[in-house]
């Protein structure tokens, strides 16, 4: 018993006011939550598809029925989309592929709080290992998704590009763009449920102001406003190093990639600082 | 702060909000708040707000164990969570020195559809259990739960009782230096309790700080060596364990009288007052104490035949009600005034708290005068209670003895030596 004991000390001061301390904490507890964040990842993709017949089937289910969908749409010639430089199957396959990541990882931050509630309520863990257990669900269902796409790919012809290697990069991008809006949106989605079905609501929104199923409109209004939605240079990028090999909105990639990290930083440390907020007020 | 104390707690306070939705917007104010950096805590009360927990301190040292014990809603739970870090005090300020482990939930993060195995990983990792270590514990942990032959069953199948003795087998192979307790060792069966229990007690002999939240008066006596009883918004700290249980049976026995209304009736039980065997007025008694009751009575026109009853209460329920014509004591009730005396020899009650009620009856059954439910209480503050099979636990003392027989053969039987003893 002549080891050094750690001494904790609680206040009602703001942890802010320690800056140095509170980023030299943040950093401990990333480190101490791996293995956590690897056992709850373990966790929630043993638990996730084990009580169906069809199992990682369902990972697929959702962007190939929008896809056969949109496919059947516009082969009827119901809409007319421009030139997307590749067979539209690919295209919208693609488009939905990634689109549905970054809808995943923007619900992931809010999903994994509101489950682990009694948990978090109860059992002092480092924080940040929900955080990066949702992160690892939304690649892993990424992964299973990338091999329909390969398929796909090789079926319809579309040769790899050496663009291809920064396609991960680009995925990366759109797995912290999403995680980076929901990071700071937990808050006061637990606090208020509004959040939740109102992101619902704004996802589907913000799909159609995204180039999922068409390609980046050249004039009109309508191209300002998808031009200025941060999800469009990531996804847009990231199809196109799948696809021509060659991304068309590199700068605005860079840039809205930039953007996230600063800003997942400021998250974290806001989930952080809610969180014993929260817990107060999640459970008497 | 000295080297051995390990849990300091100076001057905490915590709000809390009766209405949701403002409590929902607090949280958004106090987030807020935090983001800009205030220094210290809001100590203004907002509209429905009030403490729950207000300006708790104590100090706890190595191998201390600390009983918190109070009604319902009191704040115990909110005061471990504090300790715990899992909130932010409002006020005052918390210093914990080493490793804390919390007995809070058990088996956390366990997810139903998977297998008691794969739980151990995901629980033991909730408990801060690096892989290397849970496999080394993982048989300890499965004879601990008595579950080998589940283990590879999904926990949804299990019986509650099953899941806690997972998840506390799991828990225990925890050496924290401050271990929290919140009211987890009330469910399970007595062996598996047992098993539980010498589990905490190997702690606090290692020297592990324990605070032990109850409603098992049992609990707190056979674990804690100080105890503190928490009512809404008071803490009362106690060097004694038994002057804790009582204070909290008191507490907890008083808000459920409701004097009853007798109109028009002949007789009135007046004052009662509690007295030691020498007659000074006393409120606090040990066991085997004689105790004198005075009751006064006071009649419009003289009775006869009136019955006076003593009641004694307890906290587990109605412990014995006597009757005046029992002893064949006769109530002369002549005056407009009348003081009757009842003494209670070698009283039999250990440590605890005693409501005495006193009701006023005439001739015929039905005919009842008056009644003053819990009109005095008797509070039994020693001897200390013995938990652990060496002396007397519970309610009460019953006068008995003890005997060996060594019979000069088996064959004569208990009959003649059973007479020989009582001879």
């Amino acid at each position: 018993m002549d080891r050094p004991l750690k001494e904790t000390v609680y206040t009602p001061d703001s942890e802010l006011r320690h800056f140095g301390r509170l980023v030299r904490h943040m950093g401990q507890d990333l480190l101490a939550s791996r293995e956590l964040a690897w056992r709850l990842f373990v966790r929630n993709i043993s638990a996730q598809y084990r009580q169906s017949l069809l199992g990682y089937v369902w990972a697929f289910v959702p962007p190939v029925f929008t896809s056969l969908i949109w496919i059947f749409l516009n082969s009827q010639n119901v809409f007319s989309i421009g030139d997307t430089g590749m067979p539209y199957v690919v295209f919208v396959i693609t488009g939905t592929v990634l689109w549905q990541t970054f809808v995943d990882a923007l619900n992931g931050p809010l999903q994994m709080v509101s489950e682990s509630k009694s948990m978090l309520a109860k059992i002092n863990f480092p924080r940040e290992a929900l955080i990066l257990a949702g992160i690892g669900l939304v690649l892993f269902n990424f992964l299973i998704r990338a091999l329909l796409l390969i398929g796909v790919m090789w079926w319809y012809g579309v040769p790899p590009q050496d663009g291809l290697v920064l396609a991960p990069l680009g995925v990366l991008a759109l797995i912290g763009l999403g995680t980076m809006i929901g990071v700071l949106l937990t808050p006061l989605g637990v606090l208020y449920h509004d959040i939740g079905r109102g992101l619902t609501v704004a996802t589907q929104a913000l799909f159609f102001l995204t180039p999922v199923i068409y390609p980046v409109p050249k004039a009109a209004f309508a191209a300002t406003l998808i031009g200025l939605n941060p999800v469009t240079p990531l996804l847009v990028s990231t199809r196109d190093w799948l696809t021509t090999g060659k991304a068309s909105l590199l700068p605005g990639f860079l840039w809205v990639s930039g953007g996230t990290l600063a800003l997942l930083f400021a998250g974290w440390i806001l989930y952080r600082i809610a969180m014993p907020h929260l817990i107060s007020r999640m459970s008497a | 702060m000295s080297d051995d104390v390990l849990v300091k707690v100076e001057g905490v306070s915590k709000k809390f909000c009766r209405s949701l939705k403002r409590s929902m917007w607090y949280g958004v104010q106090d987030v807020a708040s935090e983001l800009l950096g205030r220094q210290g805590g809001h100590d203004q009360l907002r509209k429905n707000e009030f403490w729950a927990v207000d300006d708790v301190s104590f100090e706890l040292r190595r191998g201390e164990c600390l009983g918190l014990i109070g009604p319902n809603g009191a704040g115990k739970s909110t005061l471990l969570k504090m300790l715990n870090g899992l909130i932010k005090p409002d006020k005052g300020r918390i210093t914990m020195r080493g490793r804390v482990g919390a007995l809070i939930e058990l088996g956390a993060g366990f997810n139903p559809i998977l297998t008691a195995r794969e739980n151990i990983y995901v629980n033991g990792s909730v408990l801060g259990f690096t892989k290397k270590e849970i496999d080394r514990k993982f048989d300890a942990i499965v004879d601990f739960a008595e579950i080998e032959e589940f283990i590879d069953t999904p926990v949804q199948s299990f019986s509650s009782g099953m899941k806690v003795r997972l998840g506390f087998a799991v828990a225990a192979q925890m050496e924290p230096d401050i271990l929290l307790i919140d009211e987890v060792l009330a469910v399970g069966d007595v062996g598996f309790r047992m098993k539980c229990f010498n589990r905490i007690l190997k702690l606090k002999n290692l020297g592990t700080v324990i605070v032990l939240v109850s409603h098992s008066m049992l609990d707190v006596h056979r674990v804690c060596s100080t105890a503190a009883v928490i009512s809404p918004g008071k803490f009362c700290w106690f060097e004694s364990v038994s002057r804790a249980v009582c204070l909290y049976e008191e507490l907890s026995l008083i808000p459920n009288t409701v004097q009853p209304r007798f109109v028009a009736s002949p007789a009135r039980v007046g004052k009662v007052q509690l007295f030691d065997s020498l007659g000074r007025p006393c409120s606090e008694f040990s066991t085997d104490d004689d105790i004198l009751i005075g009751v006064e009575v006071g009649v419009e026109e003289p009775i006869v035949g009136a019955r006076l009853v003593i009641s004694v209460d307890s906290a587990s329920g109605p412990l014995s009600s006597i009757g005046s014509p029992a002893s064949g004591f006769e109530l002369r009730l002549e005056r407009p005034q009348n003081l009757v005396v009842f003494r209670l020899h070698n009283l039999p009650l250990l440590v605890g708290s005693y409501p005495v009620s006193v009701s006023l009856s005439g001739e015929q059954r039905t005919e009842i005068f008056d009644q003053v439910i819990h009109a005095v209480t008797i509070n039994v503050v020693g001897p200390e209670p013995e938990p652990f099979g060496y002396g007397f636990y519970h309610i009460m003392k019953l006068e008995h003895g003890w005997n060996q027989i060594f019979p000069e053969s088996v064959k004569s039987g208990w009959e003649t030596n059973l007479v020989k003893w009582f001879q």
